[in-house]
């Protein structure tokens, strides 16, 4: 199918792999943050507001180095993790954590909207009717928010498929463990006569934008179409 | 618990005590009430709906305590403040506030699945006339079946106490006259205690056993309902226009000729414009002190059907024109309001004989509860 060669297939599903693993690694703690600069106020909001969204502005690379300097073998956290055999570096794991960095602020911003337009009247009457607070949010404050929450997954995943500084300052591009579609296409533009394989990669990642755009509409729109 | 007498010994008590600075509003407020339907009744900013969400748990009181029954939902001294969810307290508010997600069923099942203890079903959710609602979802309710299904709802989570603040309010005319029948049989149903917040005494007058007049965060009056509206001394907390006694009466023809229904009080008979009610039911009406004329010898040749003799007990001047004269009419108080002079051209003292009139059409159909009686044994506010 499109004539795609095997390292070119290796690069889609790596990709595939990495973005959901990312997005969905990345929910929950996106929704948590979401909730909390949606609905609390505390000290130091501004703060964790600005952190949230600086993978937003740095340059990628940036996000990338500094994602080395503490994730790599000989990083902070990166050195302990390896000591329990967890490593990011060089690996599709890390790729996976680059990905659901830049694709953090993204996924906060999207979900929070939904958070902030959630009636909190809904919530008191829950709690009136003996709902604990842990179930008002996961029965009442999350399904209202919903449609919000899913835009936020789909945006998350798409910029997730999308990453590529981060991406390849942190784990650079292996094929078949690090070398996702942008840095395979960018690889193959690198080479004479490469530009069929990346015109095929772009091609495969259209569709898979398209797709993952049709499938969040069609599931906001059932969810949505339950409603007022 | 259909049939039995609402107001037994079974009934809880609460109580109510606290303080609280909101701003430059400061509420301070103490009540009792030993069961029944209690009204908290005042002018929007009165500090009514503070109340209830204090005793809601929704909204903390610097100082005071609030007593459930044996339970202590909230103390300052004590440091004693229940979590909401855990206060076993129903709230319908002003807005039905269902949840938009799910249908009524689920709705309705949402208090049941919180349920903490049980408690006996409550014979108040089934004149709530839901039933054919259950599969169908929020958007497609209309505003008076939201807000039955919200009571239905509030039940459900089997709460000691009911909270309504102002239900009807959120509804247009033709809803309220559509939904008021469904909460009049359901309050005169109901066991537990209900706590209902009103600025209309049209409402309160049908619904309440025992009133509570707040006035700029205080509490201006508490007491039995009947005592309060026929006190010519309470006219001016409950306001000239809204103040008139209640008066008890039997149905004795619901269809008589040209439209009136004839209805029969301790001091002879009533004709009122056509009543919803069938023939024997007791009703109340609620008649305005400013609707009730008085004349010294039996008036003849006027258009006014009502003719009632009564002896007046007491009056109590105000700081206007107006006296506020209260009557004994056979068994029952009424409440006139007429000016000094009148009264004084008229030599009106306690003891007098009169003659109360009363338009027919005066009385307006929200003036008529399908209450029942006024129900005596209620618990005063020490």
């Amino acid at each position: 199918m499109l004539g795609l060669g095997p390292e070119e297939w290796t690069a889609v599903w790596l990709s595939l792999r990495v973005s959901v693993v990312a997005t969905l690694a990345i929910l929950p703690l996106a929704i948590w943050v979401a909730h909390v600069l949606a609905r609390r106020e505390f000290a130091g909001k501004g703060v964790v507001n600005a952190l949230v969204l600086l993978p937003l502005v740095l340059p990628p690379v940036v996000t990338g180095y500094m994602l080395l300097l503490t994730f790599g073998t000989q990083g902070a956290v990166g050195g302990f993790l390896s000591h329990l055999g967890i490593v990011f570096a060089f690996r599709w794991t890390g790729a996976a954590l680059a990905a659901a960095i830049m694709a953090f602020p993204l996924m906060v911003r999207a979900i929070r909207l939904g958070f902030e337009a959630s009636d909190p009247k809904l919530e008191q009457a829950a709690t009136t009717l003996g709902a604990s607070p842990w179930r008002v949010f996961y029965t009442i404050t999350l399904p209202t928010a919903l449609p919000s929450v899913i835009a936020g997954a789909v945006l998350g995943f798409a910029k997730a498929m999308g990453e590529f500084g981060a991406t390849i300052t942190f784990v650079a591009a292996i094929p078949g463990e690090t070398q996702t579609i942008p840095s395979a296409i960018y690889g193959f533009l690198q080479v004479p006569g490469g530009e069929g394989q990346a015109g095929r990669l772009v091609l495969i990642s259209l569709i898979i934008a398209l797709g993952a755009v049709a499938v969040s509409e069609w599931v906001a729109r059932r969810v949505a179409g339950r409603r007022a | 618990m259909g049939g039995a007498p609402r107001r037994g010994a079974a009934g809880m008590s609460v109580s109510v005590h606290i303080q609280q600075r909101l701003g430059d509003f400061a509420l301070d407020v103490a009540f009792d009430s030993e069961g029944g339907v209690t009204a908290l009744f005042g002018p929007s900013g009165s500090g009514k709906t503070s109340v209830i969400n204090a005793i809601a748990g929704l909204n903390k009181p610097d100082t005071g305590r609030i007593h459930l029954g044996g339970r202590v939902l909230y103390d300052s001294g004590d440091g004693i403040n229940v979590p909401p969810h855990k206060r076993r307290i129903g709230y319908v508010f002003q807005e039905p506030r269902l949840f938009p997600h799910m249908s009524v069923a689920q709705n309705i099942e949402y208090g049941r699945r919180n349920q903490l203890y049980s408690t006996p079903n409550d014979g108040g959710l089934s004149v709530l006339g839901i039933a054919h609602l259950m599969e169908r979802y929020p958007r497609d309710l209309s505003g008076g079946e939201a807000q039955r299904v919200a009571i239905a709802r509030a039940l459900t989570s089997q709460p000691e106490v009911l909270l309504m603040d102002e239900p009807l309010a959120a509804l247009d005319d033709t809803r309220k006259a559509e939904f008021l029948p469904y909460l009049q049989a359901f309050v005169a149903k109901t066991s537990i205690p209900v706590f209902y917040v009103s600025h209309a005494m049209s409402e309160v007058a049908q619904l309440a056993d025992h009133l509570v007049v707040m006035r700029e965060g205080r509490v201006a009056r508490s007491g039995a309902l009947g005592q309060i509206l026929s006190d010519p001394a309470a006219i001016s907390d409950i306001g000239v226009r809204e103040a008139g006694a209640i008066v008890t009466v039997t149905v004795t023809r619901a269809n008589d000729s040209d439209g009136l229904s004839a209805l029969a009080t301790s001091a002879g008979r009533l004709f009122l414009p056509r009543v919803q009610a069938e023939d024997g039911a007791t009703l109340r009406v609620r008649i305005r002190a400013s609707d009730v004329m008085l004349s010294k010898d039996k008036p003849d040749g006027l258009s006014a059907l009502n003719i009632l003799p009564c002896t007046v007990t007491q009056l109590h001047e105000g700081q206007g024109p107006g006296v506020a004269v209260a009557l004994r009419s056979g068994g029952d108080t009424l409440m006139a309001r007429i000016t000094r002079r009148s009264a004084r051209a008229m030599g009106l003292r306690a003891g007098s004989s009169c003659y109360a009139v009363i338009k027919s059409v005066a009385v307006a159909p929200t003036d008529l509860g399908l209450r029942g009686g006024l129900g005596g044994g209620l618990g005063g506010t020490p």
